[in-house]
């Protein structure tokens, strides 16, 4: 005896729309791109899979691809080290506490574009104390011309704006331990490498593998700062994905080509994103199992 | 094992402690005998917790001493005082199977592989969870974690005291039972000496040979469970312990009488009260009978509690209860007498003794 009333749905409709205008009708404008050739004139020829053909086999698409994959290993696997660093070190309570946060907190407040800028200016070789003082201390150092130097700096750039996220998530995670975790393991005489291995990673677990997913999802699809810093120069040397997938859509107005390489380059996240979701959830099915 | 002496001891957590009541423990001077079960049992915020703290050594006392075996460890560090404990909530380490949780307290001592497992084996044997030495500790129930917390301090032999801090806290009501059995038979095979804090007189009285009742950071009495419960030493012994508690009457000293409002009750002997001291009498609801003599007992609830009914009235104006046993008529207009050996006399609060 349920009385049924699907007026409802209509509470739902401005939340629809919004997602749709917002999500869905571009993501297939640019399906619909990705299948067509276009010459102009608002000239439309069906191409099938062409242009995915085009992009998979492009030797400029797996550089992108190699350059984009060695830049987010690179930057996780010295930010979350040095993000949980840096949380194991700051004070757990009182006045320095909040102090080390707000510092923490400073990078992440300050807009993408600028960052670049910044990091621009300090990096210049001639005028940028990072740049002045490297070249100073010996090293020959200059971003605009040399391929090591521009991935230096713009990994280095990562590191600093971002860190701050894994430090901030990480410390969320260590005040979470009850005292009484610590006070058992002094009485059983746990060392401090244990403590961290035995309670303090464990407990972590959760919210690094959110820092994890975070500062991947983030880093594939950076844009903005390297942009600003090095325009994917010198040469292609840091021309990751995003940089290179403008490029070919703006640049040389390649609609086809560049939609399709937007779709791949989206289901590569969304599948990453997948892959971490089932890890996260299935650690937990696993654990709610056993109970 | 270990005898624990505490030694003149008293904790303020003030800086500069001047008032009695600046003391959260105010001076407690005992000796714990080696293999002993005491519980610390009192409402929270009595002291108990920082008493635990002071052995477990997380706390310096303010003064005094705390010796274990004769050696004083006032100022060494909780890892240097050979104790275990186990918390409120159960501490396992969640990566571990149940096994390393156990071993991993001789592993960190770094005691050779075949004295750890022959250890580890004994205390799974004991704690009858053989069948689950290698399941992860994370997926096991509440209950079975405060197994693996205890058994990480019976494996050390070493181990001079374990200290229990309210450990039934978060275990289902069902297997509180049973895990009060386990420790109490641990007690027996390992005989070290425990100390379990607790606010349940259950729990307390029904673990410990000995329980040390506080209240604002005092010990009130040190005592077996039969000594709490029929000669309690302060009227808050008397209330915080027993259900209902003791009944409290303001009464005035007749030789070996009391006068209770215009009835006189006989008293098993003569006391002697200190001059101007506030007298009362403490007879605990199982020691009043209701019947056709005695004093006036106006009837206000009777509480039917299955095995016996707890009547509840008001005697010379006092609230007063008694137990009737199942089955024993209520009289119409009930009259109260006091068995002269339930009886208590007390002044200022504390009990005086009766002499004969």
């Amino acid at each position: 005896m349920k009385t049924q009333n699907n007026r409802a749905w209509f509470l739902v409709l401005p939340v629809l729309l919004l997602v749709a205008m917002n999500a869905i009708i571009p993501l297939m404008t640019v399906v619909n791109y990705s299948l067509q050739e276009t010459f102009g004139d608002n000239l439309f020829f069906w191409s099938g899979t062409a242009n995915y053909e085009a992009v998979l086999s492009s030797e400029r698409f797996h550089y992108a691809l190699i350059r984009q994959f060695a830049y987010t290993f690179i930057i996780l696997a010295i930010e979350i080290p040095l993000g949980v660093a840096i949380a194991l070190a700051m004070p757990r309570s009182g006045g320095w506490a909040s102090l080390c946060l707000v510092l923490m907190a400073l990078p992440l407040l300050i807009p993408w574009n600028v960052v670049g800028a910044m990091w621009n200016i300090f990096a210049l070789p001639d005028i940028g104390l990072l740049g002045y003082g490297l070249n100073w201390l010996g090293f020959d150092y200059n971003y605009t011309n040399q391929p090591l130097s521009a991935w230096f700096t713009i990994v280095l750039m990562d590191v600093w704006h971002w860190t701050s996220l894994v430090v901030l998530l990480a410390y969320a995670g260590l005040r979470s331990i009850d005292d009484a975790f610590y006070r058992a393991a002094r009485i059983d005489g746990a060392s401090r490498w244990a403590v961290f291995r035995y309670i303090q990673l464990p407990k972590m677990r959760q919210v690094l593998i959110i820092a994890v997913l975070l500062r991947f999802i983030d880093s594939f699809m950076i844009y903005t700062e390297p942009f600003v810093l090095t325009g994917g120069g010198p040469g292609n040397a840091t021309t990751l994905l995003s940089i290179d997938l403008v490029k070919a859509a703006l640049g040389e107005f390649n609609l086809g080509v560049a939609a399709a390489m937007s779709i791949i380059y989206f289901l590569m996240t969304l599948f990453v994103c997948w892959l971490f979701y089932t890890l996260m959830t299935q650690e937990d099915a696993k654990a709610e199992m056993r109970r | 094992m270990a005898k624990i002496t505490l030694d003149h001891i008293r904790h303020s957590y003030l800086p500069k402690p001047t008032r009695p009541s600046d003391y959260a423990l105010k001076e407690v001077h005992h000796i714990w005998a080696d293999g002993g079960a005491y519980a610390l049992l009192g409402p929270s915020g009595c002291g108990k917790t920082t008493l635990l703290n002071i052995i477990s050594g997380l706390i310096t006392p303010s003064e005094g001493r705390i010796l274990f075996d004769g050696e004083d460890v006032t100022h060494l560090p909780t890892e240097a005082r050979n104790i275990a404990q186990v918390f409120q909530f159960p501490v396992v380490y969640d990566t571990m199977t149940v096994r390393q949780n156990l071993a991993f307290p001789l592993k960190n001592r770094r005691l050779p592989r075949d004295v750890i497992d022959k250890r580890v084996e004994r205390v799974l044997n004991m704690l009858q969870i053989t069948h689950l030495a290698d399941r992860k500790a994370a997926s096991l129930t509440a209950d079975l974690k405060q197994n693996i917390s205890l058994g990480r301090g019976m494996v050390r032999e070493d181990v001079g005291a374990i200290l229990l801090d309210e450990p039934l806290t978060v275990i289902d009501p069902h297997q509180k039972w049973q895990l009060r059995e386990q420790l109490k038979r641990m007690h027996g095979e390992f005989g070290h000496t425990m100390v379990y804090v607790t606010h349940d007189q259950t729990e307390a009285l029904t673990f410990a040979d000995t329980v040390v009742v506080m209240t604002e950071g005092e010990v009130v009495q040190v005592g077996t469970p039969e000594e709490l419960f029929l000669r309690p030493k302060h009227t808050f012994v008397g209330y915080f312990i027993g259900s209902p508690g003791m009944n409290v009457i303001p009464a005035t000293l007749e030789g070996a009488s009391a006068r209770v409002g215009a009835d006189l009750v006989s008293l098993p002997g003569g006391a002697v009260a200190p001059a101007g001291a506030r007298i009362e009498i403490g007879v605990r609801p199982e020691f009043v009978e209701l019947g056709g003599e005695g004093l006036p007992f106006q009837v206000t609830r009777v509480d039917d509690v299955g095995r016996e009914r707890i009547v509840h009235g008001t005697l010379a104006g006092t609230p007063v209860s008694a137990i009737l046993a199942e089955g024993e008529p209520l009289p119409a207009e009930p009259r109260a007498r006091f068995k002269p050996d339930g009886i208590n006399i007390y002044a200022d609060s504390w009990r005086i003794e009766v002499t004969p």
